[in-house]
């Protein structure tokens, strides 16, 4: 099938992404609304779960190779300083140490967008990196680091982003701490106007902790040479922008780098860039001529591998008496860390709703702290759990169902653009989510119950863009025996990537899965496909190997004319057979085909197509909470979570329903128990550990019950799939806060709902 | 399941303890080498001195000479090359590395290897019959109970040894018996379903699956 060029757009997770890439000439008919599927869609489990659950899976964490050694990370173990100097003569001289990486001696590569290099002279939070030993063992690594005597001229800092603001404030860079040096800032229509003729308006300020990703892998390498050639085994969510990251790094071609992840633990997008750790990695091993390993640890993973930004947001809502929105603003900060990133979030209260005026203004704010990265759904988070709030107490003040309020002002199109959405399910969501969750049965006045336990029902919508699109490809190589490779260049964080498209082969060949291996995460056997973040893997690589796929029955359709002298129109495929539609009989498999071909492999390559212009894609739901306080302790229990969503198609219903459940314990435990601490008066992070830094348990499942209301949307691409991993964590916080208010008629402002607050809150009101 | 237990009987301030005082330094193996001086253990990582121990893995006798600060994981993934147990936390919190030892479920990060001496450690590895899976390995991959998989071998040792003292345990058992095990893709729900059908199936009875 032939290829074109075109421009082609989609969100990702840093907005709006316009790119030039190859897609099909002609698009294949998607597999909309009602296309009976025989093995897509199924709960297929996964085809990488033996090597999971035997052990036997090789995480970067678990590659050892003939002659490694062991890299160790010195970091600043103060927020701000200059570094006068670095002794490493002592380390140097600890048996086993082989080679000590400082500012002295590496060359000077910039990083964070060249405000700060590799290694730099000046440090800028507690965690920055300020040497790398290389040793014959870890231990004798991490005992040199003791060794290395770093003299620091300590500089003024600031870790709370409100002081980091004003004027007179520690410079966390030369420059101001605000990044571009002011707000970010959205408006349409008139807000001040839009307030003047609401009926009703509300205020309040919500505010959000930062979270850490804490992924079970550390973040690490291993980084081996063949003369000028390296090859990185990276723990990563995007194994081509780690090698365009190194190459570039280290100036040499990319053809020469080769970067592999197979299995992967965790990244929740800290593993979306290529760490220092990789290059430095890769810079000793080429020093010492031997293979290094680097990993970080559970206190590294705290400081210095990324986290979600807080956020102060300063909301407003004006409507008409009938709940009809008429403006909205949003004025807040987050706090980014020591190197640029951004903290916005009020994309949720642009455009989840229907409504003319609305402003909103946003500063991101460096501080002396370990930066902020893309956390599952970055902004969308915060942004939904504060607009949410906002809108049921607007409801609480207009004396409206929140539920009403939120059908009261939905839209069929976007209210940036104007464009119409290519699907949108929100409707059936909250019809199928409130009737599951017993929301006109169960559901009582706020703060109507009495006694120790009080329960509550909340809601909270949500909106991801999720829709991927290209470039992204996919090699089929089909071998005589009739059994398949599958080669993407994407990743499987445990997202099931191995296992769909597989299926989608499978599918479209009628191979058995049995008969058909997947490849991913390698850049010198994988065609190019992007980062897996943002929800983007599945909608944009499934299309793409649908694409090969089809074009393989194709050219076997193809060959099979030439070989029984017939028009392809006269031939047949079915399970891997081709007969001739006139004569039965005369029928030839795959592999007779191939063998006649004189060939042992056919080749494919597919590309996921272009998104349709004109259109806006998101995915879309709601989410319902139901919970329980106890009074006495604070504590607050989800009991059930009812998600219910537009997804588009769900492609395989068993590793779906997983990807639910970790995106809404992750939300649950976001709206309860996670959060980073830190001294201000030190600038030291007192979580770095998983003891004090809460992550959930299984005891803190609650019942959790999955409605997809989409079946398929086949405008978007020929699988008509749209994303889910940003989706199921986005309303989670919003609804169990909403849930909290329902049960106590007092409104939690400030995630985390830690017992304490609930109990200050409840007697503030006595 | 309480943590100490969970550390076969070791718990976490008798084990820092130890670890900052140091262990050992004698090349005798006793059950008392726990309590070896101070002195002698410094003199001995001074001169990087390693000492022989014995134990069982995996069914097999194994002998090795280690540094006395090593811990069991480290002996298990660096020296017998047994990668399926993880490190996550390397601070006995999650759960990530754990084994059994006697049938108990320890975290390997949290054991020093010299406590292991006469023991039996069984691995994820261990679990398996050639490359047949333990029905609990199967009823995890049959239910899912695994997103990123890094944590799953320590969750499947902890459930085998949950199944092993309570055949067929209650959903509040398995609740119990599971929480000293960290899943961050918190795949728990599916987990608890694992664990569930894996009692129902290796017990050969019906339990209450909910």
């Amino acid at each position: 099938m032939a290829h074109k060029i075109v421009k082609s757009r989609y969100f990702g997770d840093e907005g709006l992404i316009e790119t030039m890439a190859e897609v099909p000439a002609d698009k294949l008919k998607a597999w909309g609304p009602g296309t009976e599927l025989k093995i897509v869609g199924k709960p297929v489990s996964r085809l990488d779960g033996y090597e999971k659950v035997s052990g036997r899976a090789v995480f970067t964490f678990d590659v050892i190779l003939p002659r490694m050694t062991y890299a160790k990370m010195l970091r600043a173990s103060v927020p701000h300083a200059r570094i006068k100097n670095i002794d490493t003569s002592k380390a140097d001289d600890l048996p086993g140490v082989l080679k000590i990486l400082t500012l002295k001696n590496c060359p000077k590569i910039p990083w964070h967008w060249g405000t700060t290099a590799l290694f730099d002279e000046e440090v800028r939070y507690e965690g920055d990196e300020v040497a790398c030993v290389v040793a014959e063992t870890g231990q004798i690594a991490e005992e040199a680091l003791g060794l290395i005597n770093v003299q620091y001229e300590t500089l003024p800092f600031v870790t709370d982003p409100a002081l980091a603001m004003k004027t007179d404030a520690p410079k966390v860079h030369g420059w101001g701490n605000i990044i571009d040096e002011k707000p970010s800032v959205y408006s349409r229509g008139d807000v001040e106007k839009g307030f003047r003729e609401s009926d009703v308006t509300f205020e309040d300020t919500y505010s959000t902790q930062i979270v850490v990703h804490n992924p079970t892998e550390p973040h690490c390498s291993v980084a081996a040479w063949e003369n000028d050639k390296l090859t990185v085994w990276d723990s990563t969510q995007a194994v081509f922008a780690v090698r365009d990251t190194i190459a570039k790094s280290l100036s040499m071609p990319e053809s020469k780098v080769r970067v592999i992840k197979k299995y992967m633990g965790g990244g929740f997008g800290s593993k979306l860039e290529a760490g220092k750790y990789s290059v430095i990695a890769a810079i000793l091993s080429k020093e010492i001529g031997r293979p290094v390993r680097i990993a970080l640890d559970r206190k590294e993973m705290n400081l210095s591998a990324g986290n979600r930004p807080d956020s102060v947001q300063k909301l407003k809502a004006g409507a008409r008496k009938d709940g009809t929105l008429v403006a909205l603003s949003q004025s807040s900060y987050g706090n980014v860390g020591a190197y640029p990133n951004g903290a916005d979030c009020s994309t949720p209260l642009r455009t989840l709703y229907k409504c003319p005026n609305v402003q909103t203004e946003e500063y991101s704010v460096l501080t002396n702290l370990g930066r902020s990265r893309a956390y599952r759904a970055p902004g969308h988070v915060q942004g939904t759990f504060a607009f949410e709030s906002l809108m049921d107490d607007l409801a609480e003040k207009l004396g409206m169902d929140p539920l009403e309020l939120r059908k009261k002002n939905f839209t069929e199109v976007d209210p940036e653009s104007g464009r119409p959405y290519t699907s949108k399910r929100i409707l059936d969501a909250y019809l199928q989510g409130a009737k599951a969750i017993g929301w006109n049965e169960k559901r009582k006045p706020a703060g109507s119950e009495k006694g120790r336990f009080r329960r509550g029902i909340g809601m909270a919508s949500q909106i991801w863009w999720g829709g991927g699109g290209p470039p992204a490809y996919c090699t089929i190589k089909l071998n005589q025996d009739a059994s398949a490779h599958v080669l993407a260049g994407t990743q499987d964080l445990g997202t099931g990537t191995y296992t769909y498209l597989a299926q989608i082969t499978s599918e479209v060949l009628e191979i058995p899965l049995e008969k058909i291996q997947v490849t991913l995460g390698d850049t010198e056997t994988c065609p190019y496909c992007g980062l897996s973040g943002g929800s983007l893997t599945a909608p944009s690589v499934s299309p793409a190997v649908r694409d090969a796929a089809e074009q393989m029955k194709m050219k076997l359709i193809s060959a099979a004319s030439a070989i029984l002298e017939t028009a392809e129109s006269n031939i047949k495929y079915s399970e891997g057979k081709m007969s001739k539609l006139d004569d039965p009989a005369k029928t030839i498999t795959v592999s007779e085909v191939i063998g006649e071909m004189h060939e042992r492999v056919l080749v494919t390559t597919g590309a996921r197509e272009a998104n349709p212009e004109g259109y806006e894609i998101n995915s879309f739901g709601a989410q319902f909470a139901e919970v329980e306080v106890d009074t006495w302790t604070g504590k607050v229990r989800v009991i059930k979570i009812v998600a219910a969503h537009d997804i588009g198609r769900v492609l395989n219903h068993k590793t779906l329903l997983n990807q639910f459940h970790g995106g809404i314990i992750q939300g649950a435990a976001y709206a309860l128990l996670e959060e980073r601490v830190v001294d201000e008066y030190t600038g030291k992070v007192l979580t770095t550990n998983i003891h004090d830094y809460k992550l959930p348990t299984v005891q803190d499942t609650p019942e959790i019950e999955l409605i997809v209301v989409s079946e398929s949307d086949p405008l978007i691409s020929n699988t008509g799939v749209k994303g889910i991993g940003e989706p199921a964590i986005i309303p989670t916080a919003g609804a169990i806060a909403n849930a909290v208010y329902n049960a106590l008629g007092i409104r939690i402002k400030s995630l985390p709902i830690t017992p304490d607050k609930v109990l200050m809150a409840l007697s503030e009101k006595i | 399941m309480s943590k100490d237990s969970k550390n076969g009987g070791i718990s976490r301030r008798k084990f820092l303890q130890g670890v900052g005082s140091g262990i050992i330094g004698t090349y005798v193996l006793t059950p008392t080498i726990a309590s070896a001086s101070e002195k002698l253990t410094k003199n001995a990582e001074k001169l990087k001195l390693t000492v022989p121990v014995s134990m069982t893995v995996n069914g097999k006798g194994v002998h090795l000479q280690i540094e006395p600060q090593t811990t069991l994981v480290e002996v298990l993934r660096n020296q017998l090359g047994l990668t399926g147990t993880k490190v996550t936390c390397n601070n006995g919190e999650c759960g990530g590395c754990t084994v059994l030892m006697d049938n108990k479920a320890v975290y390997s990060c949290h054991i020093l290897a010299l406590d292991c001496a006469g023991k039996e450690i069984t691995t994820i590895e261990g679990l398996m019959t050639g490359e047949k899976l333990h029905p609990i390995q199967e009823a995890f991959i049959e239910h899912d109970g695994l997103q990123c998989g890094f944590c799953t071998p320590g969750q499947i040792m902890a459930a085998q040894a949950l199944l092993l003292n309570n055949p067929k345990p209650s959903r509040q058992e398995v609740l119990e018996g599971m929480s000293g095990n960290i899943c961050r893709c918190a795949a728990y729900p599916s987990i608890i379903e694992s664990v569930l059908a894996a009692a129902e199936k290796t017990s050969g009875s019906t339990t209450t699956m909910k």
